[in-house]
């Protein structure tokens, strides 16, 4: 983020995520071992779009798009995870929720 | 530039809901596995693949096609390919691969069903209604698509009184396992992966084999096991591989690599460049006969 970047935060796409699913990254403590752990070492993944959901950032969650489909799923995060979070069910839910927002889009 | 990916995950959704499988694969080849092996159609424990294996050759040629398309203006037309998907399989048209490696993704269903008939299981198997289980597709999350699939396998299952399944690769496991409990109401059925079966058997000696093929190198004494990330993280098979390859005589450690799953092996493969010998489990659990 620069400094003039301006950030506006809502509950709106968390709400979505809820909806879609059992999405449960507010639990995320975001102290990066799922990054550490991450054997693709995609370092967007899983708590920095974790996050950005969370707040409501829809336009950087699109942006992360390739490295939400990307994730191979393995769950060496979630095994790792001190918070418990499901991060493998989170990704997969912002996938369909990437999904419906391309069919909303046409 | 890559292939837009929402546009992948949108061909590979229209096909598991239009053809019944993310790759369709004419079911005379996803069969063959099964030619020589007289299983009865059908019966209350079938074997059920799910086609993974099967669509290993498969995936690698799209895989392949994928970085040849991604650099290219060609890119661009993933979303007219969607469209056009739903009325002639793509798929069908641009991966084709060859015989020997059509044969090399049959070998293992086909040794894990005379694994497994050695130990003295009975089993049928549900030939062209051995459908895929939707794994990438709910992995991409299409969980329409999966949703109204899992009901479509279901009552195949239904029709043919299954009870027990026996799987033969993670991703189908944690499919029938774990996602169809949840998208269908009084889904009964029990899911055992072959590995858990055959360590709660005991593997058949000598185990069943049948003549190796010329590039096919001895067995190794001593493999690293590479977990499957679904067996290991979500499915608790994590003993059972290695009793399996004690009992096979084979040391896990260095420096083979041994894999469980249809797409690890091709992962791996791929990243190992030929660096490293990557093999299917049950490839060396049938050479243990041989020794």
């Amino acid at each position: 983020m620069t400094a003039s970047e301006r950030l506006v935060v809502g509950p709106d796409l968390a709400a979505e995520l809820h909806e879609l699913g059992d999405f449960d990254a507010e639990a995320c403590m975001n102290c990066g071992v799922c990054t550490a752990t991450c054997p693709l070492g995609i370092d967007l993944l899983p708590r920095r779009v974790l996050r950005d959901a969370v707040l409501g950032l829809d336009d950087r969650v699109r942006a992360a798009e390739e490295a939400v489909f990307s994730c191979l799923l393995c769950r060496a995060c979630e095994a790792a995870c001190p918070a418990g979070v499901h991060i493998s069910e989170d990704v997969r839910l912002l996938r369909r929720w990437l999904l419906k927002e391309r069919r909303r889009a046409r | 530039m890559s292939l837009a990916v929402r546009d992948v995950a949108g061909i590979l959704a229209d096909n598991l809901r239009l053809r019944g499988s993310v790759l369709p694969v004419p079911a005379r080849r996803a069969t063959r596995w099964a030619r020589d092996l007289g299983l009865p159609r059908g019966g209350e424990t079938v074997l059920y693949t799910g086609m993974m294996y099967q669509l290993v050759p498969y995936i690698e040629r799209l895989v392949t096609l994928e970085q040849r398309l991604g650099g290219t203006p060609l890119a661009r037309l993933a979303g007219l390919a969607r469209r056009v998907n739903r009325v002639v399989s793509l798929v069908s048209l641009a991966a084709r691969p060859s015989r020997a490696e059509r044969a090399e993704a049959d070998r293992v269903p086909a040794t894990v069903a005379r694994l497994l008939r050695a130990a003295g299981v009975e089993f049928g198997s549900l030939y062209s209604d051995d459908l895929y289980a939707g794994a990438l597709a709910h992995d991409l999350g299409a969980d329409s698509a999966v949703a109204v699939h899992a009901r479509r396998v279901a009552a195949i299952f239904a029709r043919y009184g299954v009870r027990e399944v026996i799987t033969i690769d993670p991703h189908t496991t944690y499919m029938l396992r774990t996602v169809y409990p949840r998208l269908v109401p009084g889904f009964d059925v029990r899911v055992r992966s072959y590995l858990e079966v055959l360590a709660e058997r005991g593997l058949p000696h000598p185990a069943p084999t049948e003549p190796a093929p010329p590039e096919s190198a001895p067995q190794a004494s001593r493999v690293v096991i590479h977990d499957s990330c679904l067996y290991a993280r979500a499915g608790n098979v994590i003993q059972a591989p290695r009793d399996l390859l004690a009992a096979a005589g084979v040391t896990v450690g260095e420096p083979d690599c041994v894999t469980m799953c249809p797409i690890c092996l091709v992962n791996l493969r791929k990243a190992a460049d030929g660096s490293l010998r990557v093999r299917d489990i049950s490839e060396y659990l049938d050479e243990s006969a041989a020794r």
